[in-house]
């Protein structure tokens, strides 16, 4: 096999990672303002830091997968980041920017004890999660269905050509497909009342993520699909179904393992379709960047093959091994009440002189 | 203003922002590491209240670190598609292996040590910190060995066939000259700026009234830990720094001459002297008044007190003959903005040798248990902190505004970097997006570190953090 063809695949794996781990993280801060909600049995401040919890060891590794597309895309393709990132300017924009805020977010909600601090922090969770979820589906729909490049690799659309109804509807499947799978990892990883209301809603968004998700599959294989792409993604849609009936079953381990597969299943359909190109080209199929086309050279693709080989067990072991260290069910108790600093400690004018 | 120029300022402002948290991160993960592993040996409470304490303010770092980093790592694609294209083969690559070896280390091992207290075994805890710092440091390798490729490019071929310039020798990348000496370098103001900001808040409760008279000698022995870090690692910037300088005036000429606005270039056997503060025209093409070390630039840039230094209008003339011809590389003026680096080498410097000046005074303050009452430790408490910090900053500014107006040293210039299919619309509106967002995000950043330093160290609950002595349904120790 051609290098540039293992490293198409190597950065198929990545985007796969990336989707699988990350979707729950987005479900899980897209569910906020529905499971967050506080009633007579949780408060929700603590419903929140109990769904936090679940992801909170894991999810900054979670974004590297992203991190490391990106750069694996840079030293591999290096055209197709260059059109990839500099075509897709403003779109990405938002996502960096929803990125940022949810990272923050994360990590200062609970540090200061005032309801409105919180208040203003949920907000950019929910944003940073609501936002990626869905605008990532829009990228890679345009990116397989193809967008206008000239002879020179360079995007000359706009836009407006990005959001085109075909990739909304592929933003609105991402987004309900990963708060589905967002549903069933806190079914997973909670106890008390969130963990049966997830159960509850998972099924109740995935069907709705079924329906829409089996229509978009169709649309975007019809397009450029082959044979292969389209088993996969007939795959994918039966997964999903499995795993809405195992959830329904109580059956919460497998469920969340159903809605994994679904979206590696799916997104691995994307890039079957896409293969050989890499981003086609809907001015003239000649200006297509393809696998080989945008590469890098070989030898930069052998070195690069010798180090994914040699560190990515070593990453997947000790990441695995944190979703084991993690692995009991969190709920209102497990919260530290003490935590956070209170609101009104002093901020103003230094203190006195000592003595 | 043109995207170029847009791009470029959002370049900057992105990167020195970004690099405010950077070195705080490298040296404070190293500091929270020691501190806690002082404590797993001699069980001294005290280290373990001084570990959390900091470990607090390290995530709240931390956060701001990652979230700008992001930005970063896509910002080549968006901003500059062709340097990414020309590049590509040989800047990826460590980028690439910056996500694989070192993000997935910190992130990774940052979750487990956040969540981890009481609930994994207590010495593998501890090293999950130590990991979390292994992983800044290689981050900072690899990262600096892509700059390093752009301050002066090895290990490569240009190709006229495919236009660009392609990897021939990693090895060399990666063991650039530059590289090593710009990774000490960095490496020691980071843990500078680490032992610092340690300095810096333990000493303030030293001196605050209100502080709890029982914690005031936990804090002096964390004031006395940040200052001799500070003095420590102030002797490795100034070592590293002085052999940097010499490789700098051997494959970056034109830099070594921007700093010091030297024009004409001084013969060997002469002696360049070196201007410690001037008065005259910005860009110092006329003096009125100047304190001079005799011979101290021949020192700095050859090693001799004699050696030949080149000037500046000698070398844009040398330039513009060699650079001629090609779309990549010919420019009419090849001389940076030189009040800036002639300005942001002197702040470097400067800055840094306040910080160990502070630092030493502190570290004489604190023989003995005498009081630090003097307004003056308030004042020294704050500053220390900002010193080496905007030291790190000046030396970025300095490194990368000396090399303009190329992007890769002799391979190309940044005006034929950009994205061509970028509007200034879109540039403007990233720009603005990113500076309010970021500048929103600095007063969170700063109110929070405050309210959280000011709290001070939690006190000592005796609870064992060791999981056996643990009930599995105990809450977290920490958490978001
Ligand atoms: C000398 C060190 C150094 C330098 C010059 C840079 N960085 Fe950085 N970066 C780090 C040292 C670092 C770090 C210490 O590893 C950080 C700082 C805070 C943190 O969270 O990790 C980090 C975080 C960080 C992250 C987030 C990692 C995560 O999710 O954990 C990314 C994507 C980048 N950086 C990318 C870049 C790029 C593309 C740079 C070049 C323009 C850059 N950094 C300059
Ligand atoms: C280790 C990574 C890097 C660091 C820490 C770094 C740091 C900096 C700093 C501190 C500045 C000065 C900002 C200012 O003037 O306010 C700067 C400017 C700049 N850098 Fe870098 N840089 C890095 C890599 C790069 C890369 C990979 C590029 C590639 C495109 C680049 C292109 C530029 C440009 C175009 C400017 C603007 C120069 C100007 O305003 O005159 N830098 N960078
Ligand atoms: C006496 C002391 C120092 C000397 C002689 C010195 C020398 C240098 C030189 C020559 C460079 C430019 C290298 C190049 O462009 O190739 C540089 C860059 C830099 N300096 Fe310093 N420096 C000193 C102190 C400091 C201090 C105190 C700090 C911060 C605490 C600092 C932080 C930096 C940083 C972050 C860079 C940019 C990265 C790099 O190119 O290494 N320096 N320094």
């Amino acid at each position: 096999m051609e290098l540039s063809t293992v490293w198409f695949i190597l950065i198929a794996v990545l985007w796969t990672g990336y989707f699988v781990l990350e979707g729950f993280d987005f479900g899980v801060g897209s569910l906020f303002p529905v499971l967050g909600r506080g009633d007579e049995q949780l408060d929700g401040n603590t419903r929140k830091r109990v769904m936090l919890s679940t992801i909170g060891p894991v999810w900054d590794g979670n974004e590297v997968w992203l991190l490391t597309a990106g750069g694996a895309t840079f030293a591999a393709f290096p055209h197709w980041y260059a059109t990839l990132f500099s075509g897709f300017y403003l779109p990405l924009l938002i996502i960096l920017v929803a990125l940022i805020l949810r990272a923050v977010g994360i990590d200062y909600r609970g540090k200061v004890d005032d309801p409105v601090w919180r208040r203003r922090w949920d907000a950019a969770i929910v944003f940073g999660s609501v936002v990626p979820a869905f605008l990532w589906g829009v990228a890679f729909t345009n990116i397989v269905r193809g967008v206008p490049i000239d002879a020179d690799m360079e995007f000359t659309g706009n836009v407006f050509t990005l959001l085109n109804p075909v990739a909304l509807l592929g933003g609105l499947v991402t987004l309900t497909l990963f708060a589905t799978h967002g549903a069933m990892f806190l079914a997973l990883k909670t106890d008390g009342p969130i963990r049966h209301e997830a159960r509850a809603l998972a099924i109740r968004i995935g069907l709705g993520a079924a329906v829409l998700a089996v229509l978009w599959l169709a649309i975007v294989h019809a397009g450029t699909g082959n044979a292969a792409s389209w088993v996969l993604a007939g795959l994918a849609a039966g997964t999903f179904l499995a795993a809405l009936g195992l959830a329904r079953a109580g059956r919460e381990g497998w469920a969340f393992a159903g809605t994994f597969g679904t979206i590696a299943l799916a997104v691995v359909s994307l890039f079957v379709a896409l293969f050989p190109d890499v981003m086609p080209s809907t001015t003239d199929p000649a200006f297509s960047l393809t696998a080989a086309n945008a590469a890098s050279t070989g030898y930069t693709l052998t070195v690069m093959t010798w180090v994914a080989v040699a560190f990515t067990p070593i990453v997947l072991l000790y990441q695995g091994w944190t979703y084991w260290v993690f692995r009991k069910r969190v709920s209102g108790h497990h919260i530290p009440i003490d935590a956070a600093v209170p609101a009104d400690s002093d901020l103003g004018a230094p203190a006195g002189p000592g003595r | 203003m043109e995207a170029l120029e847009l791009a470029r300022w959002q370049f900057g402002i992105t990167t020195v922002y970004h690099y405010f948290f950077v070195p705080i991160t490298i040296g404070l993960s190293l500091m929270v590491a020691i501190m806690q592993s002082i404590w797993l040996r001699g069980r001294n409470p005290e280290w373990l209240r001084l570990a959390k304490f900091f470990g607090k303010l390290f995530t709240i770092n931390f956060a701001l670190g990652l979230a700008t980093g992001i930005v970063q790592e896509f910002q080549f694609g968006m901003n500059w598609s062709d340097y990414s294209r020309f590049v590509g083969d040989i800047f990826g690559a460590p980028l690439a292996i910056e996500a694989l070896l070192a993000f997935f280390l910190e992130s990774t091992f940052l979750g487990l040590w956040i969540f981890g207290w009481g609930r994994i075994p207590e010495k593998l805890h501890c090293a999950c910190i130590w990991l979390v710092h292994i992983g800044t440091v290689l981050s900072a390798y690899f990262i600096l060995s892509a700059n390093s490729f752009m301050q002066h490019p090895v290990g490569y071929v240009n190709n006229p066939e495919t236009g660009r310039a392609e990897l021939v020798d990693f090895w060399a990348v990666l063991t650039n000259k530059v590289q090593l000496v710009t990774f000490p370098h960095v490496i020691a103001a980071a843990l500078m700026t680490g032992g610092a900001f340690v300095l810096a808040i333990a000493l303030w409760h030293v001196w605050r009234a209100r502080t709890p008279a029982d914690d005031k000698p936990m804090y002096r022995k964390a004031a006395r830990m940040g200052a001799i870090t500070v003095l420590i690692a102030g002797l490795g910037v100034t070592v590293s720094g002085d052999i940097q300088g010499k490789i700098m005036t051997e494959v970056q000429p034109m830099k070594m001459a921007a700093a010091e606005a030297l024009y004409d270039t001084v013969p060997e056997g002469q002696g360049a002297p070196f201007s410690i503060i001037t008065v005259g025209s910005l860009d110092g093409t006329t003096e009125h008044w100047a304190v001079t070390v005799p011979k101290l630039l021949s020192y700095l840039a050859t090693g001799t007190f004699e050696g030949e230094v080149h000037g500046i209008n000698d070398l844009q003339e040398e330039y513009t003959l060699t650079y001629a011809g090609s779309e990549l590389t010919e420019v009419e003026d090849y001389r940076p903005v030189i009040p800036v680096t002639y300005w942001s080498f002197r702040a470097m410097v400067g800055l840094g040798i306040a910080g160990m000046a502070v630092a030493a005074a502190a570290l004489w303050a604190l023989r003995g248990d005498r009081p630090l009452t003097h307004r003056g430790w308030y004042w020294a408490s704050v500053s220390v902190l900002f010193l080496p910090l905007f030291a790190n900053s000046f030396g970025w500014i300095f490194t990368e505004m000396g090399r303009q107006p190329w992007v890769v040293f002799g391979l190309m210039t940044t005006q034929t970097a950009v994205s061509p299919g970028v509007s200034t619309g879109e540039v403007l509106t990233s720009m603005a997006v990113f500076t309010l967002l970021y500048g929103v995000l600095a007063v969170v950043e700063v109110g929070l570190t405050l309210r959280y330093a000011r709290a001070g160290a939690d006190p000592y609950d005796g609870a064992s953090l060791d999981p056996a002595d643990r009930d599995e349904d105990q809450a977290f120790v920490f958490s978001y």
